[in-house]
């Protein structure tokens, strides 16, 4: 083949495993996150991405170097999905100086103010006043920028997620809203504690436009989340439900006795990453070969991390007082 | 010039920078609830002066936002008892972001609002809550007393890199005072001396300033002469002016509007013994509101607030 339509093939094939590249640098960056906290090189709390791949991966692909992140507690996905490097985030969680918050953050908190990270933010419903505000600055200042704003579906009970739909919406601000529907609030299914579950509504409520997207399929998410910019761009809040699943504990602390084996397992088979790969198999965009390489990249990216946060040096206490306030110029 | 017009005078100012814009609860149309901004949003228009809903926690994490999206926001609480609403934006993020991003950002954020008793509002509308403030590691608690400081505390604020929190005591608004129209920016790292005493050291702040200065004319007849120490700055407290005074006078009483336990005048008095035991002939003395909450009654709110006639009787007993 040649001519455009092969050009286009060759791009679209590249993105594609891209995408592919991204989702399993999350998925093994996070086994690995996993590993190290039995052994004990990572403590505090570990929350795990795992089967939400597509959503972070998918999503970001919308989003230039002007516009802003704005994350959860669960926090690897985005940051690995931004750019940030994949040992910056793995010393953090070492909790040494050469992490992306200097070791002051960890997991839950994940940083870079290069990449216009704003922060995995801990408090459910926490990060959503933030990226209005950020969203409000662009507007003051007339830029066309859009800060993207991560959330769970947990978030939907918190006063500030109402706050913070009626703000955006009336002052039309750039803002999209990005609600990462995984179904548990921790441990709390949705239907036990939503009297109107389908997220989407409350969203409209607010006169902000909302559509829920299948977050296990990563082409569907980059699609809708470009659309979705398009018109933040143009100086709108939007909303987007992305409907996806959470393969491990809520933490490492959790014993998961809120859910069966066998819900676990039927999503699984909608495993993003499997389902992408065999969509890329049938396409004819992979093969074994391909595969390999790309897991042999991730699991060289992910040595590499390591050996970064092994070889990290450990803050010196002196610093402890460093940074709570902004030394004067 | 009014305490009021001073600041509505700092507020013109600032607006001024392009950088600069003022958000809260009717600060707008309705001029401010306690008319600060009266006239503002005529002035510089909805984007600059801009009404917010009654969401504080949205409004003010808004504003940590815009901060770090490089605007230097004032935000209005109306109230301080309003504030509590937006505790989680301020506690958990405005204070924590520059040491949880490990120094990569900072929020340049002034938040103003209203505090104090004094004016028959009960139990939702008067209290004192700017411990709960100061007691936070990464934000700075201010506390004008005169008009001269509402004129130039803000201008200082805006300065400022991190948040900045300015508690404007509610009955100080009619104030009248001077102002050095070219004092220019205040230090907000020091306390002030406002009456040169040798006998005893009262150190107050925001409306209890003057309760103190009050305080100090009577015992002034009785041969006591009183230094008044205003703070000023809640955080970070100079304790350096105030061990300067004690050490001419070698006794302290705080004047403090907030409930006695755990408060501001419970870790002043903390530091001092902690630093300066050596000065003191009288433990230290605290002149507190009773431990109510605000009733409405005047006759009622009167007795629970510091006055002038409690801080007289507390430094004769230290002088006897």
């Amino acid at each position: 083949m040649s001519g455009p339509a092969a050009t286009a093939t060759r791009v679209e094939r590249e993105h594609a495993l891209e995408l592919l590249r991204q989702m399993m640098l999350i998925r093994r960056f996070e086994e690995k996150a996993a590993e190290l906290y039995q052994l004990g090189k990572i403590r505090g709390f570990l929350h795990l991405y795992i089967g939400e791949e597509a959503v972070g991966v998918g999503a970001m692909q919308a989003f230039g170097p002007d516009d802003a992140i704005v994350a959860t507690y669960r926090d690897h996905g985005h940051a690995l999905a931004r750019g940030l490097p994949a040992g910056a985030l793995m010393a953090e969680m070492y909790g040494k100086a050469n992490g992306c918050s200097r070791g002051r953050g960890g997991s839950m908190h994940f940083f870079d103010a290069s990449r216009r990270f704003y922060g995995g933010y801990a408090i459910v419903g926490g990060g959503l006043p933030i990226a209005v505000g950020l969203a409000l600055a662009d507007r003051l200042a007339g830029r066309e920028r859009v800060t993207a704003c991560f959330f769970g579906e947990g978030a939907a009970a918190e006063g500030e997620f109402h706050e913070c739909l009626n703000l955006a919406a009336l002052w039309r601000l750039p803002v999209l809203f990005l609600c990462e529907n995984n179904l548990y609030a921790m441990g709390t299914a949705l239907e036990r504690w939503e009297a109107q579950p389908d997220i989407r509504i409350h969203a409209q409520s607010y006169a902000i436009p909302a559509e829920a997207v299948d977050g296990m399929d990563v082409l569907a998410v980059e699609q809708a989340v470009r659309g979705a910019s398009a018109v933040v761009r143009g100086g709108a809040p939007y909303f987007l439900e992305l409907r996806t699943y959470r393969f491990r504990a809520h933490s490492m602390a959790d014993p998961e006795l809120y859910r069966t084996k066998e819900e676990v397992g039927r999503w699984k088979e909608r495993d993003p990453i499997a389902l992408f790969e065999a969509g890329l198999r049938s396409a004819g965009f992979l093969d074994d070969a391909d595969l390999s390489a790309i897991e042999e990249g991730v699991a060289a990216e992910i040595d590499e991390a390591v050996a970064f946060a092994e070889a990290g040096s450990w803050e010196p206490v002196d610093d402890l007082l460093r940074d709570v306030t902004t030394p004067a110029p | 010039m009014t305490y009021r017009e001073a600041m509505r005078a700092a507020l013109r100012e600032a607006l001024a920078d392009e950088r600069v814009f003022l958000m809260g609860e009717d600060v707008g149309r309705y001029g401010g609830a306690f008319a600060v901004s009266h006239g503002l949003l005529e002035e510089f228009g909805p984007e600059k002066v801009r009404d917010t809903p009654l969401s504080e926690s949205a409004f003010v994490g808004a504003g940590i936002g815009a901060a770090l999206g490089g605007m230097r926001p004032i935000v209005e609480v109306m109230t301080i008892n309003f504030s509590l609403l937006a505790l989680d934006q301020i506690v958990n993020n405005a204070a924590t972001i520059r040491y949880m991003s490990g120094g990569q950002l900072s929020v340049p954020l002034v938040v103003r609002m209203a505090s104090g008793g004094g004016r028959q509002l009960a139990a939702q509308h008067s209290h004192s809550l700017e411990v709960w403030y100061a007691h936070i590691p990464g934000i700075r608690a201010l506390a004008p007393a005169t008009v001269a400081d509402a004129r130039w505390m803000l201008p200082a604020a805006l300065e400022e890199r991190d948040p900045v929190f300015l508690f404007e005591h509610a009955t100080l608004y009619p104030l009248e005072g001077e102002v050095d129209e070219s004092a220019g920016p205040a230090d907000l790292d020091r306390a002030a001396v406002r009456r040169a005493g040798t006998d005893v050291t009262i150190a107050a702040w925001s409306a209890s300033l003057w309760r103190a200065l009050e305080a100090a004319e009577p015992l002034a007849a009785e041969g006591v002469e009183a230094e008044v120490v205003d703070l000023r700055t809640l955080r970070p407290l100079d304790l350096d002016t105030v061990l300067e005074s004690v050490a001419k006078t070698h006794r302290l009483v705080v004047v403090d509007e907030s409930w006695r336990s755990f408060g501001i005048a419970a870790e002043l008095s903390a530091r001092v013994m902690e630093e300066g035991f050596d000065l003191l002939d009288w433990p230290v003395q605290r002149v507190c509101s009773a431990e109510v909450p605000m009733p409405y009654a005047k006759h009622l709110e009167d007795a629970a607030l510091p006055s002038a006639e409690r801080i007289v009787a507390t430094v004769r007993e230290l002088v006897r």
